[in-house]
């Protein structure tokens, strides 16, 4: 009962502090490959190695494919995003400007300006189909180095 | 029996529930009696949280790829000259120091500026500005040269007209202007009184002219701002009591965190924490440096200034931004132009996020000043009203993206302890890269 007790406690607790502006929840998906809403595409999103420092305008990649891994070239993927728990959106508007090869686009101006939980929301759209796809990053500080 | 476990079990419930806590609100349970007296009473999440804040974690500001000049001792001293050189008006009685004035925190206490006539926003700081991508209170200006031309020129500031601008800066400074800039342009013919965005008479005079001399004069301009730019790049903050602390809790040094009262160590608590302040107010310099309509009041609630909404298409359209014939940049060095959110609701009713350095030694408050006291500020944040304009990503109740925003709820006593810490961020200004 003692533990039960505890445990009801402390996961009230834990879930009353998650609501607030400094912690994303425990629970989020920070993986960087995902299928999309309806399956129609695999996304993988590629940040740079050393990550950027807050503020600092940066690429990605984006490697599209099939669900069965064949890469699908020529799709239109429109960016959007922001931070959830603050209220506002990307403070740039990040566009794909070049196909690099089959399936791999680059992802221009990118940038986060506070560390935290941001959302990064991909629409693509080729001839055939059209899906869509949430990505969860926790920028943290020690980019900032 | 059954009763005294109960009891027993309650009684550890409780105990965890106060450990947790505390644990959660970023104060140890050793030390939650003494704040503001002992070392190690910040968690290590926060303590990295306070040094993100702190000025050691500025680095350099980075060059301006779009201006040749930025960090040339001769441009820095040419800049400081024009500066303060009120010939750089149209009837000598105004220079940039005249509403950025060094003995001010280079601005002028007013709620709104005062040039040649009234203007409609708060004149901002020029200190720390070299970490900027966006000028101005809405952003409509993408770099600090391009800037500083608006208000040489706008009706009620400084008034004047960049024909006459160059015509004085061939007569008065032309050797210092051709040690950074090279030869200057020929002038021959150049009305004095002269500019696209002039008076009828100043665009009369400026279409009069040919397209080389426009481009001579423009060029000439163009320069008189990177010079400009290059003096006030040069101002930056020096370190504040806050600084200090900071410094003292990244080193677990228990004599330096006496920098500190304990009701500082609260407004730190509460800034970083439920007061939600270092949402936007984040980094050495205290800002996110981006745009936001939080329900500040505007003066007149029947002509609202749209802010960030009105200025996107003018930052785009001007022939000084980065990607414009007087920039020093390639087109791909103006990622923050080319990638600029340009059509986002969230844009209605916009300003930037202000440093809070120095903040206690600024006042008024707001893009025009609406608020006296810091106590104002907090209160306005606290009340969280519905925007006059578009939609505060603080106001409960409305719009739906915003659902997940916790409303900022304060007592009075952490209002009080929060405006205390804001007046630990104040500083020397120093200069810095100067001859």
């Amino acid at each position: 009962m003692t533990t039960r007790l505890f445990a009801t406690t402390l996961s009230a607790l834990v879930l009353a502090s998650l609501a607030g502006c400094m912690t994303p929840p425990p629970d989020l998906d920070l993986s960087l490959q995902h299928p999309t809403q309806d399956n129609k595409f695999v996304v993988a999103l590629q940040p740079p190695e050393t990550p950027a420092a807050i503020n600092q305008i940066h690429s990605w990649q984006v490697k599209l494919s099939t669900p069965d891994g064949a890469p699908v070239a020529h799709a239109r993927i429109n960016v959007d995003g922001g931070m959830p728990q603050h209220g506002h959106g990307l403070p740039t508007r990040p566009q794909v400007t070049r196909e690099l090869a089959d399936g791999t686009y680059l992802l221009e101006g990118m940038k986060f300006s506070m560390t935290g939980w941001w959302e990064i929301k991909l629409a693509i759209q080729t001839a055939d189909a059209a899906d869509k796809v949430t990505f969860n990053r926790v920028v943290t500080d020690s980019a900032t180095r | 029996m059954r009763k005294t476990r109960r009891l027993a079990a309650s009684a550890i419930a409780a105990a965890a529930l106060l450990f947790i806590a505390l644990t959660l609100s970023g104060v140890s349970p050793s030390d939650a009696g003494v704040l503001g007296r002992s070392p190690g009473q910040w968690t290590p999440d926060k303590v990295g949280v306070i040094a993100s804040l702190s000025v050691d974690k500025l680095a350099a500001a980075p060059r301006d790829p779009s201006n040749a000049a930025d960090g040339q001792p001769g441009a820095i001293a040419l800049g400081r000259a024009l500066f303060n050189d009120s010939r750089f008006s149209r009837d000598g009685s105004v220079s940039c120091a005249s509403c950025h004035a060094p003995d001010k925190q280079f601005q002028d206490g007013l709620p709104v500026a005062k040039g040649v006539g009234i203007g409609t926003r708060r004149a901002m700081p020029v200190v720390g500005t070299g970490h900027n991508a966006w000028f101005f209170w809405d952003g409509r200006k993408d770099s600090l040269w391009s800037q500083a031309l608006g208000p040489l020129e706008d009706r009620v500031e400084h008034g004047g007209n960049r024909g006459r601008y160059a015509r004085l800066l061939q007569t008065h400074y032309k050797t210092q202007y051709e040690a950074v800039f090279g030869q200057m342009p020929v002038l021959e013919g150049v009305t004095s009184d002269a500019s696209p965005l002039g008076t009828a008479d100043e665009q009369l005079a400026w279409q009069s002219m040919t397209a080389r001399q426009r481009a001579n004069v423009d060029r000439v301009f163009a320069n008189m701002g990177k010079a400009i730019a290059a003096y006030e790049k040069s101002l930056a903050y020096g370190q504040s009591r806050f600084d200090r602390y900071a410094r003292a809790i990244a080193a677990n040094d228990a004599s330096g965190q006496h920098e500190f009262t304990a009701q500082e160590v609260n407004g730190l608590r509460v800034f970083i924490g439920n007061g939600q302040c270092v949402t936007c107010h984040n980094g050495p310099l205290l800002t996110d440096h981006a745009f936001h309509n939080t329900g500040v009041p505007p003066p007149d609630s029947a002509r609202p200034d749209r802010g960030r909404a009105a200025a996107v298409a003018t930052v785009q359209a001007d022939p000084f931004n980065c990607l414009g014939p007087f920039s020093d940049a390639r087109p791909e060095q103006c990622s923050e132009l080319r990638f600029i959110v340009a059509d986002d609701s969230a844009l209605e009713g916009a300003f930037k996020t202000p440093s809070l350095r120095n903040v206690a030694l600024r006042p008024p408050y707001m893009h025009a000043g609406q608020f006296a006291t810091l106590e104002q500020v907090v209160n306005h944040y606290m009340q969280s009203p519905v925007a006059v304009l578009g939609h505060s990503e603080l106001a409960r109740g409305k719009g739906d993206s915003h659902a997940e925003r916790k409303p900022i709820r304060l007592s009075q006593e952490e209002a009080r302890d929060l405006v205390a810490f804001l007046a630990t961020l104040s500083g020397p200004i120093v200069e810095k890269g100067s001859q």
